[in-house]
Parts: structure tokens; sequence; C-alpha cells
């Protein structure tokens, strides 16, 4: 009863507001070389705007690509030297504006509604100052240059191919031996616990990282996604992030008395929010707080990040090792879960 | 006047099933091969065979659940190919394994199946009312069907195949691990359903209840390789039991089979 | 001598129902014991308890001397279980599946195949076939082998000949009396009373009680009274007015006769005569018989009031 009419209830709650591709509280990073009264003016607008909130206070060229790196920050914005003498005695002067495009869509809401607060503001010194004047903005999509939505479907699909496979191949394969009965002669037998629940695990390890592999294959041959970081370091990221879904499909499964229900937990609980939740299609920033808290524990959110920073951006371990880390956490939680939640008995 | 004086006599049976060279194949097994036999109108006609023998498939073929391959099949006047939905309506059901529904009340399933079967409300009320005081079950009408042991559930299982007084009700394994004592009730209750007129088809794996019928057919490997009374058939085979006829015809299939 | 299996007044509910009360018995080893009841009686949920995969709600068991609550990790290297629907991977071939099950209890198929040369044998010709196309006897000769297989101490065989053809059974049976000279304990369930007989010693069950436990022979000793099979060509009749007869304790068919049961010592054959020939029967034929365990079964359901 709760399934049927509780689930649909939860989730067109739950998604109603997540889906939402209206901008607020994007973090954005200020790298102000002048320090005068415009740039302060400009930079307060911005931040006023409620679209964007201060990711970062930079002081010098080197920082910016560090902080797109850590993936804290999704735009820039830079003043060039001696802004306001520049508008004053040159009629112009330039801001650049970086974008991550890694999300092309975002990159692109974001660029326009920064675009439009500087002409608002240059329209505002106009009726001051009575001269023609321009600010020049200066436009760098990173690391997705052409826009392409590619670039953003490719990482998200990967993750939810991976996690649904793995996840749903075990989830069935417990439930299953206790649908049919195999389960209680292994039972009766000097097998422990631990070793059911891995020997379930392994052969899926190998299935699914063939899968890993054909996927990325055709990701970067046939879909042109660039592999920017070190490819040693992409497949390790896949491996661990197959062991948490086959651990999280395990976990499903110990709990499940029949296949059936594991399909439906499976489904349900990991499909829909993964799409959905996961900054997938829509990013958490714009998502109510509560729910990006729940997208915390969200494996598939951890790994898109992860599989865009190394594929787009070239990251490495030195800014991956927090993700890294709680994806590590999550199979190893699985796993003992799954252990300890395994009937010895029948009932 | 008890069934077993029937058979004395020499006239010409009203034949209600008429099947004459059913074949059925799944792809190149056959499942039936060329059967042949009659079930006579009253009669309580025993099917007995070892698992894979073919029975399951010829009975879904008579119950309209399933179309032949090729022969001659008639049941209750309809024809097997054409006419299942007719047939459908006019046989009863009951098998071991599908019983009653286990969440709702003898009544409720009496309501319900009465429902499926076309007859109107206040048939099925006489019926149940009729039926459940047969059975001495009265006070449990409205009990729910999981609450009850298995032997009262397939005693209510019967109830409710023939509650529409069907022309022939067909069990399978209707008393599959059912205490011995139940299980003679429950043939009290075939044999009163053949003396009110219905023909009963039933197969079992007790071969003490092959005994019970006028007839048997005995299938070995989708054919049939016996079909008599069972005095008739112990006299064949020298048997003093039906056990013992069903071993030497089933031995000699195993010496081919596997 | 240590005692294969005890059993000391064990309960075990499901919510409402009552699936075990009171139950106790003893097991010697090499000893064939069968459990028959029909489904209900609590077989199979006594069977789950001694392979310790239930827990019972009172008293308790010992399996090798060991308890199955307390040492259910030692119960699980020692004993064989083949539960009621042939549990079998079905989709790896015969080898597999022993092979399989000799893996798991770290020993291999050579070392212990003495035991199960005679049944294995029988299937070899099929060892590349997978579990799931066999028939009803094959797959219960390949259980049983994979049960085995490891040598257990005690085994429990769960319904192994439900659903499968008489001669299969028969010969499975005729398996199970060999392997008593190997000195293993095997507990048999069944709902078919024609196998009593071929058992050491059996346990009546009705409805989670133990009506009688001793050998087949005892039990039927043990039957007040005397048991008459009559005959007749017109048998329903016959049923019916041998079902009226006051001085007879029951009147069951059975198959091609009724069997009576008479307790009242005072009874002869005459009377039974006179009554039936005044019920207008005629060319019928009375014989004394020897109780078989069914008839013993069916007295004592009645006895128990188990019968509803």
């Amino acid at each position: 009863m709760i399934i049927l009419f509780g689930m649909p209830v939860v989730q067109v709650l739950l998604f109603g507001f997540a889906i939402t591709t209206d901008i607020k509280d994007a973090q954005i990073a200020i790298l102000d070389k002048s320090n005068d009264y415009m740039t302060h003016e400009i930079t307060n607008k911005l931040l006023s705007s409620g679209y964007f909130i201060l990711g970062a206070n930079l002081d010098k060229d080197d920082q910016i690509d560090k902080a797109f790196k850590k993936g804290n920050i999704r735009e820039a914005v830079i003043f060039e030297k001696n802004f306001a003498e520049k508008i004053e005695t040159e009629k112009k002067a330039s801001v650049q504006i970086i974008a991550d495009a890694s999300d092309p869509n975002m990159a692109n809401l974001l660029f326009n509604y920064s675009q439009s607060i500087l002409m608002d503001y240059q329209r505002q010194l106009y009726k001051d100052m009575k001269f023609p004047l321009q600010i020049q903005v200066e436009t760098q999509m990173l690391y997705n240059p052409e826009l392409k939505s590619v670039y953003m479907f490719v990482p998200g699909t990967i993750t939810i191919l991976l996690m649904l496979i793995s996840a749903m191949m075990t989830s069935i394969s417990i439930a299953k031996e206790k649908e049919l009965g195999t389960m209680e002669v292994l039972l009766v037998s000097p097998l422990k616990p631990f070793q059911i629940v891995v020997g379930k695990v392994i052969p899926y390890v190998i299935l699914s990282c063939i899968n890993a592999i054909i996927i990325l294959m055709l990701s970067f041959f046939v879909l042109g996604m660039p592999v920017q970081g070190s490819l040693i370091f992409l497949l390790a990221e896949t491996v661990l992030f197959i062991f948490m879904s086959l651990s999280l499909g395990i976990f499903i499964s110990t709990v499940s008395q029949t296949q059936q229900i594991a399909m439906m937990l499976s489904m349900f609980v990991l499909m829909l929010p993964t799409i959905l939740l996961s900054g997938f299609i829509f990013p958490i920033e714009n998502m109510p707080v509560v729910l990006q808290y729940f997208s915390m524990i969200m494996p598939s959110r951890w790994f898109i990040i992860i599989i865009k920073a190394i594929m787009l951006k070239g990251s490495g371990i030195l800014f991956l090792w927090k993700e890294t880390l709680i994806l590590v956490g999550l199979t190893l939680f699985f796993i003992t879960m799954s252990v300890k939640k395994f009937k010895v008995r029948l009932a | 006047m008890p069934m077993s004086e029937i058979i004395q006599s020499t006239e010409v049976r009203e034949s209600i099933i008429y099947v004459r060279d059913l074949v059925k194949r799944f792809g190149r097994f056959v499942a039936n091969d060329h059967l042949s036999f009659d079930v006579y109108k009253g009669e309580i006609f025993g099917f007995l065979g070892a698992n894979g023998a073919g029975k399951t498939t010829a009975i879904r073929i008579l119950c309209g659940l399933s179309t032949p391959t090729s022969g001659q099949i008639n049941v209750a006047g309809y024809d097997a190919y054409l006419q299942t939905e007719k047939i459908k309506q006019n046989i009863g059901y009951m098998s071991q394994k599908f019983s009653l529904y286990e969440d709702l009340s003898v009544e409720e399933n009496f309501t319900f199946y009465g429902g499926v079967y076309g007859l109107r409300r206040k048939q099925i009320k006489e019926k149940t009312t009729l039926l459940l005081t047969r059975l001495d079950l009265l006070d449990e009408r409205k009990t729910v069907l999981k609450a009850l042991p298995l032997g009262w559930k397939q005693k209510l299982a019967f109830c409710v195949a023939i509650m529409h007084d069907p022309k022939i009700v067909f069990l399978d394994e209707p008393t599959g691990g059912v205490d011995p004592i139940t299980r003679r009730q429950f043939w009290d209750l075939i044999y009163e359903a053949s003396h009110n007129g219905i023909t009963v088809f039933v197969t079992t794996h007790y071969m003490d209840e092959a005994e019970y019928c006028e007839r048997v057919t005995i299938m070995v490997d989708g054919r049939i390789d016996a079909l008599d009374t069972p005095a008739n058939l112990k006299l064949k085979y020298n048997a003093s039991s039906m056990n013992e006829v069903f071993l030497r015809l089933a031995r000699t299939a195993k010496a081919t089979g596997e | 001598m240590e005692l294969s299996v005890v059993v000391n007044d064990i309960h075990k509910a499901y919510g409402q129902v009552k699936a075990l009360s009171g139950l106790s018995f003893e097991v010697k080893p090499g000893e064939l014991f069968g459990f028959i009841g029909p489904d209900g009686a609590g077989k199979t949920t006594l069977f789950r308890i001694l392979t310790t995969l239930l827990i019972p709600d009172a008293g308790y068991a010992l399996v090798d001397g060991l308890d199955v609550v307390k040492d259910y990790k030692a119960i699980r290297k020692i004993v064989g279980y083949m539960p009621g629907r042939f549990s079998l991977y079905q989709d790896l071939t015969v080898e597999e599946n022993l092979n399989f099950f000799a893996g798991i209890f770290k020993t291999t198929v050579k070392e212990n195949y003495y035991l199960i040369e005679e049944i294995y044998k029988q299937i070899e010709p099929f060892k590349n076939r997978p579990a799931g196309k066999l028939s009803g006897g094959m797959k219960q000769k390949l259980a049983l082998s994979c049960a085995l297989i490891h040598k257990p101490k005690v085994l429990f065989l769960d319904e192994p000949t439900t659903g499968v053809d008489a001669v299969s059974r028969t010969e499975f049976w005729e398996m199970l009396k060999r392997l008593q000279q190997q000195d293993i304990a095997i507990l048999v369930s069944t709902p078919y009373m024609d196998e009593a007989s071929l058992c050491d010693r059996v346990a009546l069950i009705q409805q989670g009680k133990l009506m009688d436990i001793d050998t087949p022979q005892a039990i039927t000793n043990k039957l007040p009274g005397r048991m008459f099979a009559i005959s007749s060509p017109a048998m329903y009749s016959m049923l019916l007015d041998l079902q009226q007869y006051s001085r007879a304790v029951s009147a069951y068919p059975f198959g091609d006769s009724v069997h009576l049961h008479v307790i009242d010592t005072s009874f002869i054959i005459n009377d039974l005569e006179a009554y039936l020939t005044g019920k207008g029967q005629k060319g019928f034929k009375i014989k004394i018989i020897h109780a078989g365990i069914e008839d013993c079964f069916m007295y004592l359901m009645e006895k128990h009031h188990a019968h509803v």
C-alpha cells in the first residue's frame, strides 16, 4: 500500500521542487584587479541579484584554474586593472567572464544573467555620466567552448547506466536464491554470510567492468567526449564506483524477500532519484536546501562530479580526494550492512 | 442408484467428452500422441500417469485453455478448437495448486466465483448456504481462507468448482498432501456430485483413489497405454492392486525413456 | 551410544498458527526414521528447526550432541539437507552442481564418491545436462547425491518423494536403505503412508503433535480390535451401509475394499454378514486383515480429535 500510493506522492513533491532550471545562489569567483568604486558597485550588484553568491575572492590569475578545478565555482568575473579610470578616460573597460561550461546550459544562463547585470550598470552609468561608454565583456566558456550538451549528458548517462546495471544485477541475485529455495541449502553449510555476499558480487564486477569500458569507449569515439585527465585515474574511479553500485545492489538484495521487491526498490529508490537529484540534469544548487542535503547521500552525485572533472577539466586526485573518499566510505558501508543484515536463519 | 451398478448394463451411454486422435506438439516434442477416449455422462473418470506423461497438457485442452495440434475433441457438446468459451462456461475446475483466494473470506470466494460463472446474486446466496451446510462449515462463512486448515480449503474449493452446476468438473490432483480422513471425505463429495449428474474427470497420484473411479486411463509418454475399469485392468495385468498395474506399465516405459 | 538427534518438547508457532506442539523423540545413528503426516502437520517446520534454519519458541534439540540454537555453525558442517523443492541450481549441469556442493563443504567429489556411487551412476550419462532439464526422479537422485557428498553424520530429507512418479519413489527408498549401512542417521518426511513400512521407526504427526512413535510393525500391532476388508460389486452402497453399522468404530474406503474397524470383543463375522444381507447386499467378501499404517493413522487422528 505504502509503495503503491506513497511513492508517487513522494516523488512528485520531491521532484516538483527539485526540477527547476532557474538560477539562484550560483557560486562565483571575483578577481578584482582594480578594487575601485565601480568594480565594487558592480560586484555588489552581482551578489545582491539573488542569482549569485560569492564563492571565492581571488587576487591572482593563476588561482582561477584551481578554483574551477576544485569545482566550487561556476563562473569567474575578472575586472581589469584601473577599471573606473579607464571608463572615465577611455570610455571603455573590459570585464572577463569565464564560465564552467561542463554544464553548458547553466553556463549560458549564468553568462546571460551576468551580462545583463553588467549592461544594466552600463545604462545607469550612462544616465549619470551622459556619454557613451562601453563595458566590454569578454567571455570564455571553459572546458566546453562549443557548449556541446553532450558534455553535460554523457557523464550523467555513464553514471546512471553503470549504477543501474550493477545495482539491479546484484539486487536480484540474492533475492532469487531466497525465492528458489537454494538459499536454504547454502545456509545449511559451512559458508559464512561474508563468503556468500562477496561470492555474489565478484562475478558482476567483471561484467560491469566490461560494461564500463564499452560505455567509455563509445563516449570517447562516437560521442566525442574528451578525456583531459588521466585515463588510468578515470578507470580506477570507475571501478570504485562499480564496487559501490554492486554493494548497494547486494544490500537491497539482502533486505528483499523476493525478486520483485528487489526490482521495485532498485527502480524507485535508485533510478528516479539518481536521475533527478544527482545533478545530472538539474543543478543541485537550484534545489531547496533539504534536497541538497539529500543529494549528498546519492553516490551518483559524487561520481558525476568525479567523472566530469576528469574528463572535461583534467582534474587529478588532489582535487577529487574528497569525492573519492565518500565513494569508498559508501562502498564499505553497504558491504558491512549487507553482511549484518544477512539473515543467518529463515526467520 | 450407486454408480458402479450402471456399468453392468449394456445400454448405450451418452458421451460427454469425445476425443479422437488428439495430438499436441510443442515444437518437435509430442506431449499428446494420438489420444482417443470417451467419457460418459455422470461417470467418474480417472486420468493417471507419471509427471511429464502428458496429463496436464491434455486436461488444458479439454478445459479450453489450449488448442490441440490435431484431432477431434468435443467437450460438453462444444468443439475444442472453435468453442472454447462455451466449454469454459460449462465446466468446473479445481487443482491442488490453484485454490481459492487466501485473503478473502469463504463467503467472498463464493460470491466472486459465482459472479465469474454468471450466477445471479440470489442463486449465489442459495448455493453458498446449501454447500456450506453440506460441509458443515456454515459457521465459517466469514472466516478468511488462510486461517482454515488445508483439508477444509480443498473441500471448499471443490464446492466452488461445482456451484454453477457444470456438466463436467475437472479435478487436477485435488487431494495432494491432505490427511487420509479428509481425502476420503473429499471422495464422498465426488460421489455425491457424480450422483447428481455431474461428470467427474479426476487425476491423482494415489493409486487407491484410482479404484474409486469407474474407468481409468493410464498415460505413459504421451500415449494412453490402458483404458478400462480398475477390475478389468487388474485381471489383464494379473495384479492385485492398481498400484501394481501402474508400476508395471510405468516400468516398461522407464526402460525406454530416461 | 551417542544419539544422532534428540528433540525435547519443541514448540513453534507462526503468529496464531501452532506448527509444533510439544514434540519429543530421539534418533539413533544409522537409523532410517520416517515422519509421516499430511501437509500442515509440521514436518517441514521440524526439519528446519533441526537444520538450524529456525529457532524453536520453546524446548531444545540436539543434533549429534550439538544444540541447534547455540551450535548452529557446527551443525551446519555435519548435516546433509534436502529441502522440499529439490533445491538445485537449475542452470548448472549435474556435474557442476555436485562439484559446487562438494566445494562449499571443503571436500571433493572423489573423496566421498563411494557414498554416492550407486545413485550417481544412474544419472552420470546426463552429467552435462542442466539440472533444470532433468525429470523429477533424476533431480531427486542428484539432490540426494549433493546432500551426501560431504559425508554428513545426519541426513534430513524433507518430502523427497513428493511429486515424483511411483517407480522412482520405490527406487529412492531402496537407495536409502542401502545408505543405512554407512552409519548415517537418515530422517525422512513424507505424506505417503505406504512408505512408512520401509522405515526402521516412524513418527506419526498430525497438526504439530506426535500421535505415535515406534516401529511400523509395533504401531500396527498396537491397534486395538480387528480390521476387516469387505469387497463387493456394489462398492458405494456397501460403503454407505457399513458406515451406518453401529458395531464398528469406523468404515473407510481403501481402493477396492472397505476397511472396517471393530473393537467390540464380542463381535463375530456372522453378525456382519447378517447385517449386510439384511441390507440387501449380495456377493460380498469379508476378510480379516492386518491393519496398515494408514488405518492406524486415521484411528489415531480420531482418537486425538486431531481431525477437523
